[in-house]
């Protein structure tokens, strides 16, 4: 699974460019965003609330051209994304003047 | 030979300016954490290279920052800030109930004991702990569980627990200060707590001189005199002798009362620091002069400090959190500003300098003075 954090994420994770994560059996939203948070601890509560894992406002997950945020957090993720064709792109909401 | 670290949280970023004892010349580093909103940035009394940072960002949320080199490397620790138990409500800017959630830090204060503790005020309005690092942090539930807590209502920053005093003589008394519920106390380490607004009068408020919903900017305290506390209120200065039980104002002959931060002389309990802003509808000096005003009578009695700032077309806020003290042996004062200036002088504020001019808007200022 190819995942691509936005900046201020990278850089809170030290990582850069694509981060790449094993997810065990369904690739969905929460399962990736499991796998992401167990080998980057401190980006617990930066995408999702740490509580809640309800998606943080202003974060959006794009893939395959499409917008996913409103997705549920189960819902199988496209192929392409799965297959690691494609990356899961966590993305900080456009804003400001 | 003895020097200051400079710790300053701005809108984009933290910075640290260090100096030797002449501050003089100064190191710049930074911007650590670039493009976050650094509201604070508090070092350890009892282990001065443990820093701590809040970081916060409105699409990323909070993250809690360590340093145990000085700020010179940092970890993220814990960001978990859930408040105890069924949240319930307070009163929001309409009126209306609205439950409580946890925005940010504003502020953190570290135990001069224990290294590893440390308080931080959120917002919404509350106390949490950790003494592990910053790692877990438990809320001290106690104080939004007052009985006023439904009434305390927001001011325009949110409703933020800013402002945190720990008593250096009783471990088991502190001060907070919220916008807008007013001052509380506690005598048992944060079980329990007292409103203490008496003598506070407000003209926002239906009732001037109601015992909550008073929008305090900040307090200050000298070490050797716990019981006497200064405070910059929305409107008016005000000063207490005993413990916050009764205030009363010291706003004498300042040009204006509104302002944001106060803060105390190291080694003169009496000599008092605030910068006058002009008013509640213009977050600007006064004047468009940037003047610092020294009390040395514990108020009433204001002289403008001016050597060295800008006496024309200045019109840059200092925010309540942005003004602190060094203890070297002639103290040494330093502010912020929202234009990115932080100034700094090294004789108690008889004449004054830029050590940076053009950082992004200054939240918070903090000094260590260091061995």
């Amino acid at each position: 699974m190819r995942v691509v954090l936005p900046a201020h994420l990278r850089n809170l994770a030290r990582v850069h460019g694509e981060v790449k994560v094993d997810v065990d059996g369904a690739v969905t939203q929460r399962s990736v965003l499991d796998a992401l948070e167990g080998d980057f601890p401190m980006l617990v509560g930066t995408i999702r609330d740490g509580v809640t894992k309800k998606r943080r406002a202003f974060v959006r997950f794009f893939a395959c051209e499409e917008d996913l945020s409103h997705e549920s957090p189960d819902a199988a993720l496209p192929e392409r994304v799965a297959s690691g064709a494609e990356p899961f792109l966590v993305i900080g909401a456009m804003a400001g003047g | 030979m003895s020097g200051v670290r400079v710790l300053v949280g701005t809108r984009k970023g933290a910075f640290i300016l260090t100096s030797d004892g002449k501050r003089e010349k100064w190191d710049v580093s930074g911007p650590h954490f670039a493009g976050w909103e650094i509201y604070h940035v508090a070092g350890s009394p009892a282990a001065p290279d443990r820093l701590y940072a809040s970081q916060s960002s409105g699409w990323f949320g909070q993250v809690l920052q360590r340093s145990d080199d000085g700020g010179k490397s940092w970890e993220p620790v814990g960001n978990q800030f859930v408040y105890d138990g069924v949240p319930g409500t307070h009163q929001w800017y309409d009126g209306t109930q609205r439950p409580w959630e946890f925005a940010r830090v504003w502020h953190l204060e570290p135990s001069p004991n224990d290294p590893d503790s440390v308080l931080a005020g959120v917002q919404d309005a509350a106390l949490f702990s950790s003494n592990d690092g910053g790692r877990n942090w438990q809320e001290l539930s106690g104080l939004r569980n007052h009985d006023t807590g439904p009434s305390w209502q927001p001011g325009a920053g949110g409703l933020c627990l800013h402002t945190i005093l720990l008593d250096p003589v009783d471990p088991e008394r502190m001060f907070v200060a919220i916008s807008a519920a007013g001052v509380l106390r506690t005598d048992d380490g944060g079980k329990s707590w007292k409103r203490i607004n008496r003598g506070l009068k407000s003209g926002e408020l239906p009732d001037p001189d109601a015992d909550v919903g008073h929008c305090v900017h900040k307090l200050a305290m000298h070490p050797s005199r716990p019981q006497t506390l200064f405070m910059q209120k929305h409107w008016d200065v005000m000063r207490t002798d005993d413990a916050g039980d009764n205030w009363y104002e010291i706003s004498g002959d300042l040009p204006t009362d509104f302002g944001f931060t106060i803060d105390v002389h190291a080694h003169e309990p009496e000599t008092v620091y605030v910068i006058p802003i002009k008013s509640d509808s213009e977050h600007y000096v006064h004047e468009g002069k940037m003047r610092v005003y020294r009390s040395r009578t514990g108020g009433n009695e204001w002289e403008p400090l001016t050597k060295g700032l800008p006496q024309e077309n200045c019109y840059v806020d200092v925010l309540r959190d942005a003004m602190a003290v060094d203890s070297l042996d002639s103290c040494g004062i330093y502010f912020g500003t929202t234009g990115g200036q932080v100034y700094a002088s090294a004789d108690a504020g008889d004449t004054w300098a830029p050590i940076v001019r053009d950082l992004p808007p200054v939240l918070s200022v903090e000094v260590q003075t260091l061995p």
